[in-house]
Parts: structure tokens; sequence; C-alpha cells
């Protein structure tokens, strides 16, 4: 069954192309194996970080496996509290991707239902919106997110902050990416609009929400789809810097931007792995989403079409 | 000495799932002084052999056999020699003017680039050249003009800075890839005109790539007839044209509308060469039944009374002064009476899609007054009455490719206008409507549950049909339903829509810039011009007798099939 549907979509242009390109082989397989493991953290890392239970401070500063003094039982040796750093990873880009994609689904359903309103109403809406989305790009994504986490936390019980970083994280950054979103299914919403199967629907006398739902949204898919993968990426990246920045994530919860903030105290006394192997797993998965996002961006676009 | 010869010529478009032959033993012989046209329906591979001359084949199209041969020099798969005489021997002209010209750069610089890229004139001479030039393809006053950019002309003069650039560097031959296919009637006779006289004054050989009979009749002195990839005939244009031998080439002779005579409906030609009564339309008992027929009343269908449109793109800074807004159409009235088919010819920018859209409720007019059956279809009061009457006008579009939704199957297409106006339609109800509905059309059962982009563009023309019929309507606004289609493809759409029209008595308002196309459909005619309506009258008494000059000047300059048989 599974090996039919593979042939299915190998058969199909976008799976001729897939199968293609080397890049996006590479990376959708990285970004499967990350979401894998992320997904099934407790059953595949090797220990729970978070249960005190484990933690045992006698552990602390382990190195890598590799390096005078490694340990077989903690492969990328441990951090100062004698965590299992490769367990920390796993569990700490589970965070970070449910962030991601959290945001990244707020901010889509928030910017496409203005760009296709926008898009298609037109009038005085439209220019509203647009502007507002013009402000909202002026303002670089990391402080409009620094904002919206410090008026939250103004507003929080201090208590339940560290419970309610990720919904404050998932908003900062939701509304710092939405103009993105905004942009792009308005510009094409305007093609779309233009096209005659639309008219043929203004003409019948279809109300305008069911030709948004019906027909423009299904067509103005493929470039919305293009700039979430984009978005995905840059998404972890300002959580991880905001957690970097110590307005993310608290230390008992941490995400590889935490992880990161932590490793970087003790860069110079030589513990370098605590940072550096957090810092290297979010480049790689940044990296294999982005690369993903830019093949996909060509093998969606029918002008650049590998027969 | 032959000058062009092009032997056993095959070029191989290698896809991932097949072979194209988009050029199959081609070969033919061109002389000095001679005009060669190339005709076929898209897709017969006109343009790839043109292409294949100055070595231009988009990937992944190869030659694979045969030798282009200009002068007895072999030009194929020879890129450094085709390098030296591209622009130089050969000239191009594209099919569109507004981007074969680089918008960049003034006139003056595109033509002494060109001119000193091939030779070695030094700067003024080339700029004497330029000019001489621009005399010579007949633009005006070119000492100012050649200061230009090439937005400041029109898309005639445009094409013909495009023709002085091809033979800026005396080129021997000139290939010419749908040079009017862009352009309106008029400036289309200017061209062909021009290009005529270039050829006898300059001992030109050129091949001209177009898939208008008319134009083939009008200029060439022999035709090829391709298709799918081979040439289906190949001769003295008079001879081919009036004695075709070939199916193909009869068949495809017979689909282009006659200018001077109204025709009942096209005949076709069965694979094996005889004639096929062509029965596209099998109305059922039962369609009929449904339908209602209205019986023929010939009383005022739609009353279009002194509109006027003007388009004030630019709300925020609108201008004061009328004088600077743009006039789509200015005081423009007429009548439809149910039953006829009214036509409205013009040219490009004449206003004509605009009035299509203003009467199906798309856009509103500045001024004017709209009636359908007495009911006034501006006036804000009557917007409930107005919305059960939707159903009774209906559009169908000009670009087959645009008007049916890419990710509905065929199905969902015919079936929301239906499900629209019957909101609680049962399902066997419905199903029985829309197998109807394909059946009328003339397209099989099983289409229903593909998607738009597995039908030819004939196909989706009928299938746009059959979406505007689902409602019922009682007007059909067709916006140059066959412009987009290839000859005989609009050949068949055309005697459909005759058959619909005959069967079901609707009334069809025809808008088209092609005049012969207009002649077989309707029976009334109203000439537009910049937003005015210059001349109304019975079909056969503007084309026997025009009383207009705009419309006399239309009708001289159209080309002719007839002509030359």
């Amino acid at each position: 069954m599974i090996r039919q549907i593979i042939k299915n979509f190998l058969d199909t242009d976008i799976g001729y192309s897939f199968s293609k390109s080397k890049v996006a082989i590479v990376s959708s397989i990285i970004f499967l194996a990350i979401m894998f493991t992320s997904l099934f953290a407790v059953v595949i890392a090797p220990y729970n970080p978070f249960d005190p239970k484990s933690i045992s401070l006698m552990d602390a500063f382990t190195p890598p496996i590799w390096s005078i003094g490694g340990s077989v039982e903690f492969i990328l040796g441990t951090d100062q509290q004698g965590r299992d750093m490769l367990s920390t990873i796993i569990y700490g880009s589970q965070i970070s991707l449910i962030v991601g994609f959290a945001s990244i689904i707020f901010a889509m359903i928030v910017g496409v239902f203005l760009g296709v309103t926008a898009g298609y109403l037109g009038g005085r809406y439209e220019i509203i919106v647009m502007r507002l989305t013009d402000v909202q790009l002026t303002i670089p994504s990391i402080l409009m997110a620094l904002l919206v986490d410090g008026i939250a936390r103004g507003f929080i019980n201090k208590s339940l902050h560290d419970d309610m970083a990720i919904y404050v994280l998932i908003l900062a950054i939701g509304i710092s990416e939405w103009p993105q979103f905004a942009r792009i299914t308005r510009a094409a919403t305007l093609v779309e609009k233009n096209k005659e199967y639309v008219l043929a629907g203004r003409i019948i006398g279809l109300s305008d929400l069911v030709i948004m739902v019906k027909h423009i949204l299904p067509n103005i898919l493929r470039p919305i789809l293009v700039i979430s993968t984009i978005g995905l990426s840059q998404a972890i990246i300002t959580e991880s810097t905001l957690s970097f920045l110590g307005v993310g994530f608290p230390p008992t919860n941490p995400s590889l931007g935490t992880l990161i903030r932590f490793g970087n105290n003790f860069l110079f006394s030589g513990e370098w792995w605590i940072t550096f192997f957090p810092a290297i797993f979010l480049v790689v998965l940044a990296l294999s989403i982005n690369l993903l996002g830019d093949w996909m961006r060509d093998a969606l676009n029918p002008k650049l079409k590998v027969r | 000495m032959t000058f062009l010869k092009i032997d056993n010529l095959d070029i191989e478009y290698q896809t991932r799932k097949e072979t194209i032959n988009a050029s199959k033993n081609v070969s033919f012989n061109l002389e000095r002084g001679e005009i060669i046209g190339i005709v076929g329906e898209s897709g017969s591979g006109k343009s790839t052999v043109a292409n294949a001359i100055i070595n231009l084949i988009d990937k992944p199209g190869k030659i694979t056999n045969g030798s282009i041969l200009l002068d007895e020099i072999e030009l194929c798969n020879n890129e450094e020699v085709i390098r030296t005489i591209r622009g130089k021997k050969i000239g191009f002209i594209f099919q569109d003017p507004q981007t074969s010209l680089n918008p960049l750069f003034t006139i003056k610089d595109q033509l002494i680039e060109t001119i000193q890229t091939h030779t070695d004139l030094n700067y003024n001479k080339a700029f004497e050249k330029s000019m001489k030039l621009l005399t010579e393809v007949g633009i005006e006053n070119p000492e100012k003009r050649i200061n230009d950019y090439p937005h400041q002309f029109s898309g005639g003069m445009r094409q013909r800075v495009v023709i002085a650039l091809a033979i800026s560097c005396e080129p021997d031959l000139l290939i010419a890839d749908e040079p009017t296919t862009a352009l309106d009637v008029s400036i289309q006779f200017k061209i062909l005109k021009l290009l005529k006289k270039l050829t006898l004054d300059r001992k030109l050989g050129v091949l001209i790539i177009t898939h208008d009979m008319g134009v083939i009749a009008e200029i060439t002195d022999k035709v090829i007839v391709m298709r799918y990839g081979k040439i289906v005939e190949h001769g003295e244009t008079y001879k081919v044209l009036s004695q075709p031998v070939s199916i193909e080439c009869k068949s495809l002779v017979m689909s282009v509308p006659p200018t001077n005579k109204k025709i009942d409906r096209f005949k076709f030609l069965s694979p094996d060469g005889n004639q096929i009564i062509d029965t596209s339309l099998k109305l059922t008992n039962n369609i009929i039944k449904n339908w209602e027929i209205r019986e023929k009343s010939k009383k005022k269908l739609l009353d279009f009374l002194n509109i006027t449109k003007i388009f004030d793109e630019n709300k925020i800074l609108s201008s004061k002064n009328d004088e600077d807004k743009i006039k789509a159409l200015e005081n423009v009235s007429f009548n439809i009476f149910e039953g006829e088919s009214f036509g409205l010819v013009g040219e490009s920018g004449s206003g004509k899609s605009t009035i299509a859209k203003i009467i199906s409720g798309l856009i509103n007019p500045t001024k004017g007054e709209i009636y359908f059956e007495n009911l006034s279809l501006l006036d804000p009061r009557n917007k409930l009455k107005i919305k059960k009457f939707k159903g009774q006008i209906q559009m169908i579009f000009q670009d087959p490719y645009s008007s049916l939704n890419p990710r509905f199957k065929i199905k969902e297409i015919i079936s929301e206008p239906i499900k629209f106006f019957r909101k609680n339609i049962d399902n066997y109800f419905l199903d029985q409507n829309v197998n109807d509905l394909i059946d009328i059309v003339g397209i099989s059962r099983k289409s229903l549950e593909r998607f738009p982009h597995e039908f030819s563009g004939g196909q989706r023309q009928r299938i746009s049909i059959a979406r505007a019929l689902a409602t019922k309507p009682r007007l059909l606004i067709c916006d140059e339903p066959t412009s987009a289609l290839d000859v005989t493809i609009q050949a068949q759409v055309l005697n459909l829509l005759k058959d619909l029209q005959e069967q079901l008595n609707l009334t069809i308002f025809f808008i088209s810039h092609d005049l012969p196309v207009i002649r077989q459909m309707c029976n009334r005619i109203a000439v537009l011009k910049k937003g005015r309506i210059c001349e109304i009258n019975q079909t056969e008494s503007i084309f026997n007798n025009p009383k207009n000059l705009y419309t006399k000047e239309l009708l001289r300059m159209m080309p002719k099939i007839e002509t030359i048989i």
C-alpha cells in the first residue's frame, strides 16, 4: 500500500522533481528524522532530562564520548547539572518544533484571512489592512516578540510565567510573522480575482464568501505552502533567539535556544559541547527546512517546471 | 543554387513520459524574393522549424537529423556559424512587439547597437543608417521619434521598429513568427503590405509563420501546411487553398469562415476524407422539456441606453478635469431582441469587453440605463428581483485556460450554478441535469470526474458553455469565445453555438474582433470604435453596403482568403 502511494507520488510532476533533487531528498530525510525523534522523544531519548531522579551532579561536565574522560553513557556529554546533552537536545527540539508549527499556523490563519479579504474586497478595507502590514513590517520581529512577551508577562501572574511561556512565545512569533502571509496571499488573490472562472462565479451570483473560500483559496495554496515552510524555520530561529535572550523558555523546560544560552557561559572554560551541539542541531534543522522550502518554491513554480 | 534548403529535418522533444516529434521529415526550399508561409494548428511544430533555423530551440528539444543549408552553409547544430549569421544574415520578427524591444533603451540605442555589433560602421554612419531604416519602414518624423522609448510607440509602430531592427544588418532571410497576431486588423494590413514591399525591394527570402489563413492568402507566394510535425501539403498558395489535396488541408480550408458570404454551418471531414454532417447537438426530448422552450417572440429583451463608462483608477487623486479621464464608453445605446444573435465588432481598446461586463453586472456604468425585459438592472430598489434574474444572463469567456477553476472537477463546475439557483435540489435530479448539459455540448459523460487540465482548449470552451447553460439563461454573452482556438476547433464551437441558439431559442450577444466570424454568427451587428458606436445594421447590409467610413476601412483591410481562390 505504502509502496503504491510512494510510486504514485513519484509519478506526479512534483514527485519527479523531488526524486531529481538531491538537496530535497537529503533535507527532507534530515527534517523527517528530527521530527520523528522529537515526536517520540519519550521513547528515543536515553534519559528524561526533566526527571530530577535521573540527574546526578556527579556526572556534570562529562565531555562527549570521543574525548578524554568521555563516557559511553553520555554520547554527547552532559551539562552543568549532569543532564545528558543528547536527551536535552531531543526534548529541546520538541519544544522548538511545537512553538515553530503553532506560531506559523497562527500567523497563517491571521495573514491568509486578511490577505484574501483585502485582495478580493479591495477598497478602503484593503488600504487599511495593507498599511497595517506595512507598519508591522517596520518593527523587527525580535523587537515585536520582546514587546508581546513583556506585555504578556505584565498581565500574567508570576507563578504562571513558566507555564505560560509557550503560549506567549507562540503569540509573539505569530504576530511578527503574519504580514508575510498577508502580503503574499493578497498578491496571489489579486491575480486569481481577475481570472475568468472567478468572473463566471460572480455572474452566477455566488456570494463573496463562497468565491473566496471555495474558488480563490484552493488556488493560492501553493505560495502559502512555500512561505509557511520558510516561515517555519524563521519561527524556530526567532524562538531560539528569544530563549537565548532569556525571554523564552525557562531553564526547567529548555528549548534549543535556552540550551545554547546556558552553554554559552561555559564556552570559554573548555566545556564547548554544552553550547556547540544544540547550536549545530539548530543550524541543521533550520537549514534542512530552508532548503526544502527553496526546492518547493522552484518545484511549485509552473514557470520553472522540470520536464 | 537554392537560397535556403531544409532537408529531412527531425526535431525531438524528450520529456519524462514520451518523446514528441515536433518536426518529422520536414523539407522545403526558399528562394530570394519569395514569401513562404507555414500554417498549422497550435502544436503542429511550425514555430519549432523556424527556431531551428537560428538554433534557438528550447530545451529539451534537439535536432536529431537533417540539414539546414543557407547559401550552401550548414546551419544545423552549428552554433559558431549561426552566431555570426543570426541577426546579420537572418532577421527575426517576434509575435509580441511589447516584449521584443528592451523598454529601458531608446529606439536609437537599440538600432545602433544592433548595427554596430554586426558591421564596422562608426557611430555617425550607424545613426544615418538607422534614420534611413525608420523612414523605410514608414515611421513618420524619424528625426524626433528615434530618441523615443518603445512605450511611446503604438503597437503597430512598435512592430515597424522591430522590422527595422530585423532588416538593419541587410539580412537575406527574414523569419516572422506570427508577426501580426497581436495587432488589430488595420495595423495588420499595413504591416503585411510593408513586409511584401521589403521582400520585393530588397530581394529577401521571407518565412512567415501564422495560424491565420487570411494572412497566408494575402501575402505568401507558397504555403506549407503542417500538422503534428509533418508537412501535409506544400505548394503555390492559390493552388493549395483552392484545390487542397490532403484531408488535413481540406478540413483546414473548409473551417475558415468565409468573408464574402454567410454559410449555414461549417462542414467537417472524417479522417478518411468523407464529409460529415456534423451532429454536435442531440437534444433529447427530456432536455427540451426541462428547458421550457420559449416561443420566438422577437420582442425587445435588452435595452442598453446611453451608457457612458469612465475608468477612474486613481480614486484618491482623482482629477476634477473630465478631459483627463479615460472614457471607455461614450453614450452607447443598442437593443437586443429575443432570439436573435447580435454582434459587436471593434478593435482592441474599443470597449467591447467593458460592454459585456456592464451587461453581466460585473461593473457599473458611470451614466446610463440598462433594461432587461423592462426591469432596470441598475436601480438599487430592484436588488432582489435582479438577483432572481441573474441566471438569465450568462457569459462565455475568451481564455479557455483560465475560465475553469483548476481545482474543481467538471461535475462540480457544471453543478455549481444549478445548486446555487435551486438550493434543495436532490442528487438524482442534479445528476440528470448535469448529464443533460454535458450531452448538449458534446462531451462524454466520463469526463465529469476529471479536472480541467486534462482537456484541450476547445473542450474546455464546451465545458464553459455547459456551465453557462446550467442556469437556463435567455441571454448568452460570448466575449471572443473562439479567438484562442484553432480554426477547425473554432468551426466546431461556432456550429455548437448556432445549434444551441436555434433549438433552445437563445439570445446571443457575440463580441469579436474577427469580422468573418461575426458575419457567420450574427443577424445584426454594431461596430464600435473608441467607445462610440459607428454603425448598427443587419449583417448583410453592413458587409455589402457599409455606410460608415470606419466600417468601410475595416472591411477593406480584413485579410480575405477569397482574394486568391
